[in-house]
C-alpha cells in the first residue's frame, strides 16, 4: 500500500512538473528544435533581451497585473469589510452572491459583455479609441475583485469581534480601530488576495483579447498571435525566468512564515 | 510599527506603479511623438531578433532624420477574422493593417479601407507587375502587396516514396496512416479536398463542398491531427511525415531537418497575398503611407523576407544578390520554391470572399467534420464510467443516511 501511494504521488508530481522541466530544458537548447537537444546555450536568453516586442509586452503585462491587483485589493478589502458589517442577513447574502458572479461567469461571457459595454459607453462619450489600456484595467480589476473578497472574508470572520470594540474602548476612533487593529488581523488575507489577483491578471487571455485596444498588447496576446507560425524559443526562456521568479517568491514567503512560527 | 512600515511600503509600490502607468500612457500618446499604430500578423516582420534589422526602430530613425518624432506602436493578430472583428467593433484605431487577399475584398466591400494616395508611396514601382491589380483590388487603390506565397506539400524523404509525391492524394495515402497532418482551418482544409477533386476553391456549388466533406471524412481516419503551428515541430522531429503548408514555412522547417522536401501538387494550388492597407479608423494617413512606402525599400524588404522566409513581391529584393545568397544558403532551390514559374495551364487560385450563406455553409460543414469523432468509443466509455461512479456514490450515501435516520 505504501509503495502504491508513493507511486501515485510520484505520478501526480510528474504530471505536474515534467512539462515545466521540459520547457526549462529546451530554453537552453542551442537550436530552435523541440525534438532533440542539440547543445547547451544561453542563446535564447540573449535573444529575449534583444527582442523589443516581447519586452514591451512583458512590461505591459506586469504593469497591468500590478495595477489591477492593487486596485482590486483596495476595492475588494473595502467591500469585504462592508459586507461583513452588514446587519441585514438577506441583503448580505445577496450582495455576496452578486460579487461572486464575475468569478463563476465564463471568461468569454465576461469578455464579450465588457467589450460591448465599453464600446457602448465610449460611443456615448464620443471617444475615438473606445478600447485602451484603461478598459483593460477596468476589466481586469472586475474579474480580480471576487478573489480578493473571498480571501479577505474568512479572515474577517476569524477575527475576534471584540478586538475593534476593545480598541475603541481604549480611545480609538472607529477609523483608527480599523487601521490599527482590524487591518492588522486581516492583512494575511489581503496579501493572499492580492497575489492571487496578480497571477490571475498575469495569465488572463480571453478577457484581454476582447477588451484590448490598439495601444496595449499583453504577453498572452502576443504569444497567441504567433500561433500561425512557430512560437520562438525565447518564449521558453521568458517562461523559465518567470517560473524561477515565482519559485523564489514562494520560497521566501515560506521561509519567512517558518521563522515567524519559530519565534512564536 | 511593523504594520505601518509594511503599509507604507505597499503604498510606495502602488504610487510607483501608478507613476509608471501614467508614464506609459503618456509616452505613447503625448510627449510630442506621433504614434503610429501598426497591426500585423505575429512574427511577420524583421524585429531585431537574431541580429536582424529592427524595422520599426529603423522607421522611427528615418522619421527623426526627416524632423518627425514618431513612435511605432506595433501589435499583432493571429488571424484575418480576429483582426476584422477588432476593427469592425469600431472601438479601436489602427493606422496600418496587413490583411490577406480575401479579407481585403471583404473590407473594401464594407467600406472599411481608405484609398491610398500613391504620391506618398512612390516605391510602388518596386512591386512586380504580376502582383499588382489582383482580383481583390483590381485598380490597386486600397492595398500594397507585402508578402505572397503558395501552399504546397511537405514530406519526409526518409519515409515517403518519391513516386507517391505527385498530387494532393498524398494526403489521402493509406500507406502513411497516422503520419499525415491537415490544416486546422476550414478554408485551407477544404481547399486541399477541392483541389484534389479538381474543383475550384471558390465555387459556390453545395454538392461540390459536400463531396469535399466526404473526402475529408475519409481522410480523418488517416490524419494524425488538425494543426497549425504544431506542424513545425511535428515535421521537424519526424513524428509526422506529410503535411500541406506554406512554402516559406517549409524553408524554416528544412533549415533544421534536411530530410524534408517540398512540391507543388499537380492539380493546382492556393496562392495568397498579404497586403498593407489603411483602415478608415486611421488617424494619421500621411504617416501611414510613409510607413507603407518605407516597407517597400529594398533594404527593409530584404530584412523582412530574410526573417519570415516568405516570398516578396518586391522586384528589387528579388534581384538583391545578398538576399538570394542568404536564401540559397538555406535551400539551394529556395528562390524557385518561393517564386515558382508554373507551366502554362497550371491552376493557382486565390481564395475569394464568400457571402454570409456560403461562409455559414462552410462553417457548418467544418463543424460536422470536426465533431464526427473517430475515437468516440473510449470517450463515451469514460463518460459512462464517470456517470456510473457518481450515481453509485450518491445512492450509497442516500442509503447510509436513510439507515442512520432510521436508527437515531
Amino acid at each position: 500500500m505504501k509503495t502504491l501511494s508513493r507511486a501515485f504521488m510520484i505520478l501526480v508530481f510528474g504530471i505536474l512538473y515534467i512539462p515545466m522541466m521540459v520547457l526549462v530544458l529546451f530554453s537552453f537548447n542551442s537550436s530552435k528544435s523541440t525534438g532533440n537537444f542539440t547543445g547547451f546555450s544561453f542563446k535564447w536568453y540573449a535573444e529575449l533581451f534583444r527582442d523589443s516586442a516581447t519586452f514591451i509586452a512583458l512590461r505591459n503585462t506586469l504593469i497591468l497585473a500590478a495595477c489591477s491587483a492593487i486596485l482590486a485589493t483596495i476595492i475588494g478589502t473595502l467591500a469585504a469589510v462592508g459586507i461583513y458589517k452588514m446587519k441585514n442577513k438577506y441583503l448580505k447574502a445577496s450582495i455576496n452572491t452578486v460579487t461572486n458572479i464575475p468569478m463563476m461567469n465564463p471568461d468569454i461571457v465576461t469578455g464579450i459583455s465588457m467589450m460591448l459595454l465599453f464600446v457602448f459607453v465610449g460611443g456615448m462619450l464620443g471617444l475615438e479609441d473606445k478600447l485602451s489600456f484603461w478598459t483593460m484595467l477596468i476589466a481586469h480589476t472586475t474579474f480580480n475583485l471576487p478573489y480578493v473578497i473571498l480571501s479577505v472574508m474568512p479572515k474577517l470572520r476569524q477575527m475576534d469581534v471584540h478586538l475593534p470594540e476593545a480598541a475603541m474602548d481604549l480611545g480609538c476612533t472607529p477609523l483608527q480601530a480599523f487601521f490599527k487593529v482590524e487591518l492588522h488581523t486581516i492583512l494575511p488575507g489581503i496579501i493572499t488576495g492580492m497575489m492571487m489577483a496578480f497571477t490571475l491578471s498575469l495569465d488572463d487571455f480571453v478577457i484581454s483579447f476582447f477588451t484590448s485596444g490598439s495601444d496595449f498588447q499583453t504577453l498572452p496576446l502576443l504569444i497567441y498571435s504567433m500561433t500561425k507560425k512557430e512560437v520562438t524559443p525565447d518564449m521558453y526562456a521568458l517562461s523559465t525566468i518567470m517560473m524561477t521568479a515565482i519559485l523564489i517568491l514562494m520560497l521566501l514567503t515560506n521561509i519567512r512564515s517558518d521563522k515567524k512560527k519559530q519565534v512564536k | 510599527m511593523a504594520l505601518r512600515k509594511k503599509l507604507l511600503g505597499l503604498c510606495l509600490i502602488a504610487v510607483m506603479l501608478l507613476a509608471a502607468m501614467f508614464s506609459v500612457s503618456c509616452s505613447e500618446g503625448a510627449g510630442d511623438a506621433v504614434v503610429l499604430n501598426v497591426y500585423n500578423w505575429g512574427e511577420y516582420i524583421s524585429d531585431g531578433s537574431e541580429g536582424s534589422l529592427d524595422v520599426n526602430a529603423e522607421f522611427e530613425e528615418y522619421c527623426k532624420s526627416k524632423g518627425l518624432n514618431v513612435k511605432v506602436n506595433y501589435t499583432t493578430f493571429d488571424s484575418n477574422e480576429s483582426m476584422y472583428n477588432k476593427l469592425k467593433s469600431g472601438a479601436v484605431s489602427y493606422d496600418v493593417i496587413f490583411p490577406s487577399d480575401y479579407m481585403i475584398a471583404r473590407m473594401v466591400k464594407e467600406d472599411m479601407l481608405l484609398p491610398l494616395n500613391f504620391d506618398n508611396i512612390p516605391n510602388i514601382v518596386n512591386v512586380e507587375e504580376s502582383f499588382k491589380n489582383l482580383y481583390y483590388d483590381p485598380d490597386q487603390t486600397y492595398s500594397v502587396p507585402y508578402f505572397v506565397g503558395y501552399v504546397g506539400i511537405i514530406y519526409n524523404t526518409q519515409y515517403v516514396d518519391e513516386e507517391d509525391a505527385k498530387g494532393w492524394d498524398l494526403l489521402w495515402n493509406e500507406k502513411y496512416k497516422g503520419k499525415i497532418l491537415q490544416f486546422n482551418n476550414s478554408r485551407d482544409a477544404f481547399g486541399t479536398a477541392l483541389f484534389k477533386e479538381g474543383n475550384s476553391v471558390n465555387n459556390t456549388d453545395e454538392t461540390k463542398w459536400r463531396s469535399a466533406l466526404e473526402l475529408l471524412k475519409t481522410q480523418k481516419k488517416l490524419v494524425q491531427g488538425y494543426v497549425m503551428d504544431e506542424i513545425f515541430n511535428k515535421m521537424k522531429n519526424e513524428s509526422a511525415y506529410i503535411a500541406a503548408y506554406y512554402a516559406g514555412d517549409f524553408l524554416a522547417m528544412y533549415e533544421e531537418n534536411d530530410n524534408l522536401a517540398f512540391y507543388y501538387p499537380e492539380e493546382g494550388t492556393n496562392v495568397f497575398g498579404d497586403a498593407m492597407c489603411i483602415p478608415t479608423c486611421c488617424k494619421n494617413k500621411e504617416l501611414a503611407e510613409m510607413y507603407i512606402n518605407f516597407m517597400l525599400e529594398e533594404e527593409i524588404g530584404a530584412a523582412n523576407s530574410e526573417m519570415t522566409y516568405y516570398a516578396t513581391p518586391n522586384k528589387l529584393v528579388n534581384q538583391n544578390a545578398e538576399y538570394i545568397e542568404y536564401m540559397s544558403s538555406i535551400h539551394e532551390d529556395a528562390m524557385y520554391i518561393l517564386s515558382p514559374e508554373f507551366d502554362e495551364g497550371y491552376v493557382t487560385e486565390y481564395y475569394h470572399n464568400f457571402d454570409e450563406d456560403m461562409l455559414k455553409l462552410i462553417n457548418d460543414l467544418w463543424e460536422e467534420l470536426k465533431i464526427e469523432s473517430t475515437s468516440d468509443v473510449p470517450v463515451y466509455i469514460t463518460c459512462v464510467v464517470i456517470a456510473a461512479a457518481i450515481a453509485v456514490f450518491f445512492t450509497v450515501r442516500a442509503i447510509t443516511q436513510y439507515k442512520r435516520r432510521k436508527y437515531y
